[in-house]
């Protein structure tokens, strides 16, 4: 039976929500319904997180846990294929927070709450889906689901120049998935057999095990999925999307953008990617060390010189998913480990973030940071939120940012060659910009004197504005302070993937 | 003559059935129940198109002229499906002034078309298929000329009328090259055997390119799409939605039929390259001329030269996937199509109104509607989890399958397209939802046939996806025609 499967749930909340959505009519019958879902949402990834972990003890060293296989389209060999590890379970549990802490810093969305939530529910079930599933076909599906709702939730609920934003995102998003698309074709069409007989195979265990896609082949489907899922990831130079649309989009949607979706790029890159085309990964990896070099620097420079608090962050963004992507392809395990960190860190600092400017804008009407100041003896609470996501983001020891940046400079650096060494270098220099931009608004924004005397009037967090930011502030420090959880939790799920490129060369 | 030939005809008889009901009783009824008629037609028709599902059998009839085997039931009953919604949705409009006085001659013409279309789909003989194509077609032209006071709706009908002699007379100098090639047969089996037979001569290619213009004409395919703009919009918004959904449909497998049959053998030599730079022209034009337009009917009109491309990768695919795929899309593209233009009736018997400008802040007043809208283009522009999206890449499955480089980049393309096609089908989205003016279309009820048809729609978008089985049962039926050599010439 379909539903006895744990991981299924993932996706039947969310299905649940649109339903009991679409026959709300209150506001309050509204968040009844989000909070119901998204807590329930995070009860059942922090028992899979648990529940994982004692089946790991327990020497369960099966690739994938919870695996389940239900035949979709029999002609193709379609199947809904779920199954988790280590790297998918933290995403589920990094997801269900963000989806968490953004209903309730929507706490007060108008217009058309109900709508706006229809799309956020939808985006969620996209999220959630991706990342359960290990089938190309599927996973592609709800890639495309998550997508898509962005440009309502933008276009709708956005602020600036918000329909040029959505569009730009949108369109830019999707021309990504064609390219991946058709990456994905390929590798179908060469995936090998599978393991029920079929000629075909769309499960990416399958497909990796067999290993039958030639050289050639894997020379032109690399570059599609990479560049497919890289768009998501903000790689230089198809990043254009991330800074518009995360500045004109509403506060819950730019910390579910920039928390999970963006992860998406990440995650996909390394599962299909890396995992099923282990020869091109080896011999193309350089062409996307130097652009996700270029993304590193390129977006902490651009971050430096916006005055835009929305803006700020999302190059900031840019410059940390690039690195989530530029430690993938440094093809060892330490750099991957904090890949995956730098992906929970990311997910949960710019959700931070983004809540926080959400909430300043809401009460000063500005993101402009030459027109702001002093903020901190106005709302302390906010400003020292404010501070921790910095210092987070520029990786002060005990924060989530240290331990993934890190472990990504010590992975990195294992590769000994020139090429390698002058990129890393290069990578770590963008902590020094990241101190400059950061500090730099903090200074301004929240200490000194008081810019505008209208502000003073301003008042402090309310109480789900405070229970959405130390959600979020309690996950960070969590994961700076006991990092070995987070690296047990993924260690095994490495071995298959490096054991595949090894083999590759 | 063997009468009983005639009972493997099933679904024409139906519709021949239905028709001639309709006719006696337009034709006999007291002036005051003239207005059953409408009820009467969708509940025969309804009847026929349960009837359809039922007609599995394999058999021909007149010496081979005719055959019917599970797949062309299958497709037939497809469109009969389509057709009924158009009926369904067109019941509000033909009650209106325009259409009451002459109701039942409306549905005669559309049963008329349809067993034309079914001809087509059936014929083995290319005698049988002139006569399909051409009873598929001119009653089709005064339909288009339907609205009798509007200059638009004649205009359209004229330009429809010359264009349709014009692709048939091209079709039939295609055809009689291809006689003169054969040993003076005009069964698609004798005329298959002589091109096999026969070398690759100019005389074939200029066949082919005849028959293939003929065909692209009657499907909209770049270059011969220039008609399909002004008809579509001049002509009742009902015609517009059966002329882009069914008579395309029927087109496409017929074309199907014709190039696998009759021209297997030169698929590689000839017409692959052909069809490659017909599509690459008939997806990149149609979309990039879509942008521009700013009447709705229009706008669907240059949509649906792109979904034509689309549909035109089943045949180059050339196996059972492609021919499964490119029913299945019909079908998709019949639900998605149908919903765009059930709004855009419902909008329009109403208000009038049809620019997209006008369709600014509609969820304002009607969210319903605004909502079935979106299903229905976010559909047509291929987002999951609705069906356009499992139809689109299923299609793209079918085509990538034999592996050739060519066949990739073709998809490549189309790919890039499909987010050509997003970028317009958001901008309906885009006036609904986003626009901050006040909305032009005040708030009303639709009528209840109308709300019905969109309820169908909507339902099949969502459902026709995620219910694999439908694909399953189409790929069955495909299946049992390429091992009864559907692709035997392909090789």
């Amino acid at each position: 039976m379909i539903l006895q499967n744990i991981l299924i749930w993932f996706v039947i909340i969310p299905l649940i929500m649109l339903a009991g959505l679409a026959l709300c009519k209150k506001m309050t019958q509204i968040r009844t319904v989000m909070v119901v879902c998204s807590v329930a949402l995070l009860a059942i990834a922090g028992w899979l997180c648990v529940d994982f972990l004692a089946q790991r003890a327990a020497g369960n060293t099966a690739e994938m846990l919870y695996t389940g296989n239900w035949m979709w389209y029999a002609p193709l060999n379609i199947k809904l294929s779920v199954g988790v590890d280590g790297i998918s379970v933290l995403m589920l549990m990094l997801s269900a927070v963000i989806v968490f802490a953004g209903t309730i810093a929507s706490w007060k969305i108008s217009p058309l709450p109900r709508n706006f939530f229809l799309w956020f529910a939808l985006l969620s079930m996209g999220v959630f889906g991706f990342f359960i599933t290990i089938d190309i076909f599927t996973m592609f599906m709800f890639y495309e689901v998550a997508l898509i709702p962005m440009y309502l939730l933008i276009g709708v609920w956005g602020t600036g120049r918000k329909e040029y934003s959505a569009m730009k995102l949108t369109l830019m998003l999707m021309g990504g998935s064609a390219f991946l698309m058709l990456g994905l074709l390929g590798i179908y069409w060469h995936s090998g057999p599978s393991a029920d007989g079929a000629a075909h195979t769309w499960n990416i265990l399958e497909i990796a095990h067999n290993g039958a896609i030639e050289k050639g082949w894997q020379y032109f489907l690399f570059p599609m999925t990479f560049v497919g899922f890289g768009v998501l990831g903000a790689m230089f130079p198809f990043h254009t999307w991330s800074p518009d649309g995360h500045a004109c989009a509403p506060t819950a949607v730019s910390m579910l953008h920039a928390g999970v979706l963006m992860k998406l790029g990440g995650y996909g890159c390394f599962r299909i990617a890396i995992y099923l085309l282990p020869q091109a990964a080896n011999d193309l990896a350089w062409i996307f060390i130097i652009l996700t070099g270029i993304s590193i620097v390129y977006g902490a420079f651009s971050a430096c010189v916006q005055t835009d608090l929305k803006y700020i962050n999302a190059y900031s963004s840019v410059s940390h998913c690039g690195m989530v992507l530029f430690a993938i392809l440094m093809l060892n395990t330490t750099a991957m480990t904090g890949a995956i960190m730098q992906m929970l860190s990311h997910g949960l600092m710019t959700a931070l973030f983004f809540a926080l400017i959400g909430m300043i804008y809401g009460r000063t009407h500005t993101r402009d940071i030459r027109k702001m100041g002093g903020l901190m003896q106005i709302m302390p609470y906010l400003g020292v939120c404010y501070m921790i996501a910095g210092f987070a983001s520029l990786g002060l020891p005990g924060l989530s940012g240290f331990v993934a940046e890190m472990t990504i400079f010590f992975g990195s650096f294992q590769n000994a060659d020139l090429f390698h060494r002058i990129f890393v270098i290069a990578a770590t220099c963008s902590i020094v910009i990241t101190a400059v931009y950061i500090l730099r608004v903090v200074g301004k924004l929240l200490l000194g004197p008081v810019f505008d005397d209208h502000h003073r009037q301003l008042t402090d967090a309310t109480w789900w504005e405070r229970l959405s930011t130390i959600t979020l502030i309690v996950c960070i420090a969590a994961i700076g302070c006991f990092p070995n959880w987070i690296n047990e939790t993924i260690q095994h799920s490495f071995l298959p993937i490096i054991e595949n490129l090894k083999a590759a060369i | 003559m063997n009468y009983a030939q005639f009972l493997t005809m099933q679904q024409e008889l139906g519709v021949l059935a239905v028709f001639l009901i309709v006719f006696l009783f337009d034709t006999f009824c007291g002036k005051n129940s003239r207005s059953a008629v409408t009820p009467l037609a969708i509940v025969c028709f309804a009847a026929v198109t349960i009837y359809g599902f039922f007609c599995t059998g394999t058999g021909e009839a007149f010496g081979g002229m005719y055959v019917t085997s599970p797949v062309i039931s299958c497709i037939k009953s497809i469109l009969n499906l389509g057709a009924l919604i158009v009926l369904i949705q067109a019941v509000p409009w033909i009650n209106s002034e325009e259409g009451s006085v002459r109701r039942g001659e409306f549905y005669e013409l559309l049963f008329v078309t349809l067993f034309g279309m079914y001809l087509m789909i059936s014929a083995r003989h290319f005698l049988l298929f002139i006569i399909g194509l051409e009873s598929a077609s001119l009653p089709l032209a005064a339909m288009v000329a339907f609205n009798k006071n509007k200059y638009e709706s004649h205009e359209a009908a004229v330009k429809y009328m010359f264009t349709a002699i014009f692709s048939s007379a091209i079709l039939m100098m295609g055809l009689s090259f291809v006689y003169a090639l054969s040993n003076g047969s005009l069964y698609f089996a004798d005329l298959a055997e002589s091109i096999a037979l026969g070398s690759n001569s100019v005389l074939l290619v200029t066949a082919i390119a005849f028959v293939i213009a003929g065909f692209g004409f009657k499907l909209s395919l770049v270059p011969f799409h220039l008609w399909t703009a002004d008809v579509y919009q001049g002509a009742p918004t009902t015609v517009t939605s059966y002329l882009s959904v069914i008579s395309k449909g029927s087109a496409a497998f017929a074309f199907l039929v014709v190039l696998a049959q009759v021209f297997g053998a030169v698929y590689s030599d000839i017409w692959e390259w052909m069809m490659y730079a017909l599509i690459i022209a008939t997806i990149t034009i149609g979309n990039l001329f879509a942008i521009r337009q700013r009447n709705m009917k229009r706008f669907m009109a240059f949509s649906s030269v792109s979904q034509a491309g689309y549909i035109m990768l089943g045949i180059v695919a050339a196996n059972v996937l492609g021919m499964t795929s490119m029913i299945f899309y019909i079908l998709v593209y019949i639900f998605s199509n149908l919903g765009v233009f059930g709004v855009i009736q419902a909008i329009e018997n109403k208000t009038g109104y049809v620019s997209m400008d006008d369709y600014r802040g509609l969820h304002k007043t009607n969210p319903w509607l605004s909502f079935a809208m979106t299903l229905a283009v976010f559909s047509l522009a291929g987002i999951p989890p609705f069906a356009g999206f499992f139809s689109k890449i299923l299609i793209f499955t079918g085509a990538t399958e034999s592996g050739s480089v060519a066949l990739y980049v073709l998809v490549l393309i189309a790919l890039i397209n499909t987010i050509i096609s997003l970028y317009y089908y958001l901008l309906v989205v885009k006036a609904m939802w986003i626009s901050p003016e006040e909305p032009v279309v005040p708030a009303f009820r639709s009528a209840c046939t109308e709300r019905f048809g969109l309820w169908i729609c909507c339902a099949g978008i969502i459902f026709l996806g995620l219910i694999s089985c439908i694909y399953g049962w189409i790929y069955g039926v495909s299946e049992i025609a390429a091992t009864e050599g559907f692709f035997a010439l392909l090789g």
